[in-house]
C-alpha cells in the first residue's frame, strides 16, 4: 500500500508512527461535527484537521480525493475519510474512518427527529415548518443553479437535461434508470471526443515537458467541456 | 420478522442510494423521493422537513438525509413504548446510513490502488459529462414536486386544476430567492439563517393553516 500513494507526496512526511483505528474515528466524528453542509464547505475544517494538526495529507493529497470524489458515488466527505483511513491503516481503517465521520449525523438527527415527532402536531410547529418548506424550495433552486453550470455545458447535456427532468416530472421512471442511461449517452457522445482531445493534450504535455497537471486542469485543454466540468462549484460560487 | 424484513428493505434501498447518487447531499433527494412513492415510509412534505433538518445542522447532508429517513421509518414500526418507538428509530437511522455509505466505501477501498488512472480516465469523464446532467436534472424534478405541495398545495402534477396559489407562500418564496441570489452580503449566509427566518414567518401568517 506504499507504492500506489499519490505522486505528489514524492517525499514522505518523515516516519508516521501507527495511528490508532480510535484515533481515526474520534478525528473524522470531530471533523463530521464541526462542519455544516458538507462539499466544498467541509474543505478547510479537513485541511486544518488533517494537514496542518497532524501529517497525515497532504494538501494536493486532499484536492485529489476531492476530485475523485465528485465522480465516484456517495458523499464527498465520506469518500475523502474512506481515501484517508485507508492511507492511514488500510482497509479496515478506510472503513473506520467511515464510520466516524457519520457518527455524529446519526447522534444529531435522531435526536432532532425524535423531538419534532412529537412535537410535529403542535399548530405553531406545522406553520414554522410550513414556512421552513418553501424555504426548502429555494434552496433546492439555488442548488440547481449552482450545479447547471459545471453540469449543462453544451447542447447534447441540456437535451439530455430536458428529457430526464421532463422523463422525471410526468412519468414515474426509477432515477436509477435514467443515471445509467445518461452515464451510457455520455461515454457514447464523448468517450470518443474526449479520446482526440486527450491525444492532442499529451502532444502538447510533451511538446511542454510537463506530464503531471494539477487538479481541475488535467490534460483537457482541448476539450472545454472537461474543463468547465471540473472546476470547482466553489470558484464560481464565489461570483 | 416484519422488523428484519422492514430494515433489509431499507438497507437495500439506501444502499442503492448510496450507489447512483452522485453529486452531492441534494442528488439524494430524487431518490428519497422515489423511496417515499414507492414504500409511503415517509410523504413528500416529511421529505422537505427532512431536507430542512439536513440543512440546519452539522454533517453532510446525504447522510443526515439517511439517518433522518432511517429513524422514521423505523420508529413506525410498532412499538409498545415511546422508549421502543426510539430505540427501532435508532436502529433504522444506523441500517439506513450504514447502506447509504456501504457502496462508496467500497468502491473507493478498489479505486485507492488506482487514483490517478481513474482521475484521467476518458471513459470516467464521459460518463460524468452524462451523470451530471441527469443529477441537476433529477435534483430539479425533485424541486418541482417539492413546490407543488409547499407553494401550490397539491401531491401531483396531474392535480394541477385543483392547485391553490398560496399568496403568502408566494411572496416568501420569492423573498428567499431575491435574498439569496441578488443581495450582496445576504446570499453569504448559511442556509440555516434563511430557514430560521422562514418558520418565523410561518408562525406569524399561520401558513399550516
Amino acid at each position: 500500500m506504499s507504492e500506489n500513494e499519490n505522486q505528489s507526496a514524492a517525499q514522505p512526511p518523515a516516519v508516521q508512527e501507527k495511528v490508532s483505528l480510535w484515533s481515526l474515528f474520534w478525528i473524522f466524528a470531530k471533523i463530521g461535527a464541526m462542519t455544516f453542509g458538507g462539499g466544498y464547505a467541509m474543505l478547510p475544517i479537513i485541511t486544518r484537521e488533517l494537514c496542518e494538526n497532524r501529517d497525515w495529507l497532504t494538501e494536493d493529497e486532499i484536492m485529489d480525493y476531492f476530485a475523485i470524489g465528485q465522480c465516484t458515488p456517495g458523499v464527498i466527505a465520506v469518500n475523502t475519510a474512506t481515501f484517508t483511513g485507508r492511507k492511514m491503516r488500510g482497509i479496515a481503517g478506510g472503513i473506520v474512518a467511515s464510520l466516524g465521520i457519520v457518527f455524529p449525523s446519526i447522534v444529531i438527527i435522531t435526536a432532532i427527529a425524535s423531538l419534532l415527532r412529537n412535537f410535529a402536531h403542535l399548530q405553531p410547529v406545522q406553520d414554522a415548518l410550513a414556512g421552513i418548506r418553501v424555504c426548502v424550495c429555494i434552496l433546492i433552486l439555488n442548488a440547481v443553479i449552482k450545479l447547471w453550470k459545471s453540469a449543462v455545458v453544451d447542447i447534447p447535456a441540456l437535451i439530455m437535461f430536458i428529457v430526464i427532468f421532463l422523463a422525471s416530472v410526468f412519468f414515474d421512471i426509477s432515477p436509477i434508470i435514467m443515471v445509467v442511461a445518461a452515464g451510457v449517452c455520455g461515454i457514447l457522445l464523448k468517450g470518443r471526443k474526449q479520446e482526440q482531445a486527450a491525444i492532442e493534450a499529451a502532444s502538447d504535455a510533451v511538446y511542454e515537458g510537463k506530464t503531471d497537471v494539477p487538479v481541475g486542469k488535467s490534460a483537457n485543454s482541448a476539450s472545454a467541456e472537461g474543463a468547465a466540468a471540473q472546476n470547482s462549484p466553489d470558484g464560481k460560487e464565489a461570483r | 420478522m416484519e422488523e428484519l424484513a422492514l430494515y433489509a428493505r431499507l438497507y437495500w434501498e439506501f444502499f442503492k442510494t448510496g450507489v447512483f447518487a452522485i453529486g452531492g447531499g441534494m442528488a439524494t433527494v430524487p431518490f428519497l423521493q422515489d423511496i417515499s412513492k414507492k414504500t409511503g415510509w415517509f410523504s413528500a412534505a416529511d421529505l422537505a422537513n427532512m431536507i430542512a433538518v439536513s440543512e440546519s445542522t452539522p454533517g453532510p447532508i446525504g447522510i443526515n438525509m439517511a439517518t433522518y429517513v432511517g429513524f422514521t421509518t423505523g420508529s413506525t414500526l410498532a412499538g409498545s413504548t415511546p422508549f421502543i418507538d426510539a430505540l427501532l428509530g435508532v436502529i433504522g437511522a444506523i441500517i439506513a446510513t450504514l447502506g447509504l455509505i456501504t457502496g462508496s466505501v467500497i468502491i473507493i477501498l478498489i479505486i485507492a490502488k488506482f487514483l490517478e488512472q481513474f482521475r484521467d480516465n476518458r471513459y470516467v469523464n464521459a460518463a460524468m459529462y452524462g451523470l451530471r446532467a441527469a443529477s441537476v436534472a433529477l435534483i430539479a424534478a425533485a424541486g418541482v414536486s417539492i413546490v407543488l405541495i409547499s407553494i401550490f398545495r397539491i401531491q401531483n402534477i396531474s392535480d394541477w386544476r385543483s392547485a391553490a396559489i398560496d399568496v403568502r407562500c408566494f411572496i416568501l418564496a420569492a423573498v428567499i430567492f431575491v435574498a439569496t441570489r441578488y443581495i450582496p452580503k445576504v446570499k453569504k449566509w448559511h442556509p440555516i439563517i434563511f430557514i430560521l427566518i422562514s418558520a418565523g414567518i410561518g408562525i406569524i401568517f399561520h401558513m399550516g393553516a
